[in-house]
């Protein structure tokens, strides 16, 4: 039995240093679950450290939030990779934190500010998390996937940090599961304008950085259960799965 | 000519070496190259993914040079030689490199 269930899956914490500091456990969830969100991922640049505090909040409350982080690629480009269990994310990040180097400037990028359930800040992350792996494209994705995470090239119709933007086109063999557009643009507009990728499946998430934008766009999934293993299948239309603009 | 000038260490394509140079440019978006690069001109950038060869073979350009020393991904070398795409490589930062390139006589579309 299938169901329909509205997803946000591109959501900074507080822990990202360009979010606002609003960005915590409680606030998030309670304006996920007020705008109509059946699920969320909360995906901050480079690390996975406030995952445990959203996926604790987010169960007290009733609302899915799987694990996710935005990776940095060496060529600058930003990357989701959402999985099912924190620990496959944790992976992730050990990994991308052996190649990224650099101390964050809190006065010049923002706070990267660690936080428990309660949404206590509980300290902060001190590395340059704004910063570029050292890791290429194709490593990261093959990574991903090797975790059986789900890989999503970031606001692909923006110049800045997106797939087309610093590489002109998708490499060949990229095996993606999905492009997301930002809200800037409409999907009508995107699948008209990158029609050349409509193999991929397009998917429309906020990348929220403060309350008020979560949600502000999202993608609807018919799928089984909140899974990313679920949302997976739908990205790829597989047994009947399927999504539409939420 | 220029390679000797500025000192390039060539990667591949040296028999391609003789094409006419009719300007240069500096980018590392590629879509931004894409959009603004000019058949025959001289591409400096930082970018080492192996679409650089794509970008350089599509708009006809003369040579990529990778500045600051950066080393192109082995999958870049390999396309760059089997497209025979000069591809070379600079110590100097991309800022001076340009500034030499200038001097050398390579200008950008807008000359003055």
């Amino acid at each position: 039995m299938l169901n329909r269930f509205r997803a946000d899956l591109h959501i900074h914490s507080c822990l990202s240093p360009c979010a606002s500091e609003e960005m915590k456990p409680k606030a998030v969830v309670e304006r996920a679950m007020t705008v109509g969100l059946d699920m969320i991922a909360i995906c901050d640049h480079n690390s996975a450290d406030n995952l445990f505090a959203f996926i604790e909040a987010g169960k007290q409350a009733g609302l899915s939030v799987l694990p996710g982080m935005e990776v940095t690629s060496k060529e600058e480009i930003h990357l989701l990779a959402i999985f099912n269990r924190l620990e496959d994310c944790l992976m992730l990040q050990d990994w991308v934190y052996q190649h990224l180097s650099g101390k964050n400037k809190e006065e010049v990028f923002g706070s990267q500010t660690l936080v428990n359930e309660k949404s206590e800040a509980i300290g902060y992350n001190e590395k340059l998390l704004i910063g570029a792996t050292l890791l290429p494209i194709e490593e990261i994705v093959s990574f991903v996937r090797n975790l059986e995470g789900i890989v999503i090239a970031s606001h692909i119709d923006r110049q800045a940090f997106s797939l087309i933007g610093q590489l002109g086109f998708i490499p060949e063999g990229l095996s993606l599961d999905g492009l997301e557009i930002s809200p800037r643009t409409s999907l009508e507009e995107a699948k008209k304008k990158y029609r050349s990728y409509q193999h991929l499946a397009f998917v429309h998430f906020s990348d929220a950085h403060s309350i008020e934008e979560i949600g502000r766009v999202s993608t609807e999934f018919l799928i089984k259960e909140r899974t990313s293993r679920e949302i997976k299948m739908a990205l790829h239309s597989q047994e009947g799965r399927s999504m539409a603009e939420g | 000519m220029l390679v000797k000038t500025l000192g390039l260490e060539v990667n591949t394509g040296s028999d391609q070496l003789h094409q006419e140079v009719t300007g240069g440019y500096v980018g590392d978006l590629l879509s931004d190259v894409i959009a603004h690069s000019a058949s025959g001109n001289i591409w400096v950038t930082i970018q080492t993914h192996p679409n650089i060869v794509a970008v350089a073979s599509m708009k006809d350009l003369a040579a990529i040079i990778l500045a600051g020393g950066r080393e192109p991904d082995p999958e870049t070398l390999k396309k760059a030689s089997e497209e025979g795409i000069p591809l070379l490589r600079s110590s100097l930062p991309a800022f001076e490199l340009v500034g030499r390139l200038y001097q050398a006589g390579v200008s950008g579309i807008v000359s003055c």
